[in-house]
């Protein structure tokens, strides 16, 4: 019974209700690399391979080239990327950065036996290295297909991901460096309800420039970090298989029976070893006695 | 770098002056429009733009920029639903309406008022390439960053561009 009503209570998590997020207009970005360059230095990561103001980026992982032809993604050295799409219906290419969605309930933190993860309530997916084992259970469960693995580090357990600026930033109340560093506002940071708004907004006064869905709203149960698009969100990487409920979801029943595995387990079975093996403890202890008497 | 910072920063507040006294004007004529109008928004990483005011009045309509401010009908449908008998504004500067600190928590605040139609109004930075980078792109202006913007040390730093950029 207190389980049935405990799995409801998880079921029914109303998320953060002022917890912050990050729209971003695929039609409003322009391949600055701008946010690409301001991640960078804000979260202290390696020296690019090249400067961020070299375009040929964008045709890495494309045609023939690395990544299976869906660009560049975000790895050890890189929390954020953007990618450049060409679609026939549009005379220009599409950009599209990606980065950690922050979902409202993420696959990571479900997945990750340690707690490493944490949600805030600001609206971060924040990660623990203190805590973590390395076993990158994480970068499996993503959707998204974030988290990295630090290889070079794999002594010291290191997942690298966006942590949405939170120490530096977010907690204080900021936007994320990436989200102050576009110079075409394609980024919109507010409260995740409010985004909603907005993004909805957009679409009914251009319903000419954007198609009827907010990525995120609803995929992996809803993210913080969500996107417009002009065209269908295929045609600019977006994986549009992602289902709608939270991974958790999925998992909660199994889940659910670990810690009674890992805990009431051993002691049962420890009982039953110890109640076996009773009598002849007894006659051990019987035959010192004995012994001793004589 | 503490003297270009320094240098960097009276740009910025050059540029911000000449902004506010470009919404000084009352009576709007295209005679009274400045010349050029410095911008140093992005003085942190680039150097100064000096935006030629007088080449561009000459290719646009007041209104494509300055929206009802100027007192002449906008042309963009949304903002007619309001703005349709247009007064000249006390003030046309960019900055007087477009906050700096678009996404700081205080300006956020303001959002947060439920009769405040313009909540998604963009910021300065926003609303300076919002509207130039889109009229180049449709008019076939200069579109690039660097076309516009020189980067300073602190941006080839930002960038690892220039002597900065990674021996590989």
């Amino acid at each position: 019974m207190l389980s049935l009503k405990t799995a409801k209570a998880a079921g029914d998590f109303d998320h953060y209700p002022d917890s912050m997020g990050v729209l971003v207009d695929v039609n409003r970005c322009v391949g600055c690399r701008s946010c690409e360059a301001a991640c960078n230095k804000e979260q202290g990561l390696p020296e690019p391979e090249k400067p961020f103001n070299d375009y040929s980026v964008f045709d890495e992982g494309h045609e023939g080239g690395g990544h299976g032809g869906v660009g560049r993604r975000t790895d050890e050295t890189r929390y954020t990327v953007v990618n450049k799409y060409e679609v026939p219906e549009i005379d220009h290419p599409l950009y599209r950065k990606s980065q950690c969605n922050h979902c409202l309930e993420p696959a990571c933190l479900t997945s990750c036996f340690v707690n490493a993860y944490t949600k805030t309530p600001e609206g971060a997916v924040i990660y623990n290295p203190d805590v973590c084992v390395g076993c990158r259970t994480c970068m499996i469960a993503c959707p998204f297909y974030v988290p990295a693995f630090k290889y070079s580090s794999a002594f010291s357990p290191r997942v690298m991901k966006c942590i949405f600026c939170y120490d530096t930033r977010l907690k204080e109340g900021r936007p994320p460096a990436c989200v102050e560093a576009c110079p075409q506002e394609a980024m919109t940071f507010g409260k995740r309800f409010d985004l909603l708004e907005i993004g909805r907004k957009r679409i009914r006064q251009h319903p000419d420039k954007y198609v009827n869905h907010i990525y995120g709203e609803k995929e992996a149960g809803g993210t913080a970090w969500m996107y417009l698009s002009p065209v269908e969100f295929g045609e600019v990487g977006f994986d549009v298989h992602v289902p709608h409920e939270p991974v958790i979801n999925f998992v909660r029943d199994f889940l659910s029976i670990v810690p009674m595995v890992l805990v009431i387990w051993p002691a049962l079975f420890a009982g039953f070893h110890l109640l076996a093996n009773r009598k002849d403890a007894q006659h051990n202890h019987d035959d010192i006695d004995r012994e001793g008497g004589e | 770098m503490p003297l270009r910072k320094k240098w960097c920063m009276m740009w910025g507040i050059a540029a911000g002056v000449v902004l506010l006294w470009a919404g000084q004007g009352r009576a709007i004529d295209r005679s009274d429009a400045p010349e050029t109008v410095t911008i140093g928004l992005l003085a942190e990483l680039y150097d100064p733009v000096e935006f030629n005011h007088t080449a561009h009045i000459e290719m646009v309509e007041c209104s494509d920029c300055h929206h009802h401010t100027v007192g002449t009908v906008t042309k963009r449908w949304n903002c007619i639903k309001c703005h349709d008998n247009p007064q000249e504004g006390d003030t046309v500067g960019c900055s007087d309406c477009h906050p700096l600190d678009r996404f700081g928590s205080r300006y956020l605040a303001t959002l947060d008022n439920p009769e405040l139609y313009h909540k998604e109004k963009p910021g300065l930075k926003g609303a300076f390439h919002l509207n130039c980078v889109g009229c180049h792109q449709e008019q076939g202006g200069p579109t690039g960053c660097e076309d516009c913007h020189t980067m300073n040390e602190t941006g080839e730093k930002r960038f690892n561009a220039g002597p900065y950029t990674p021996a590989r």
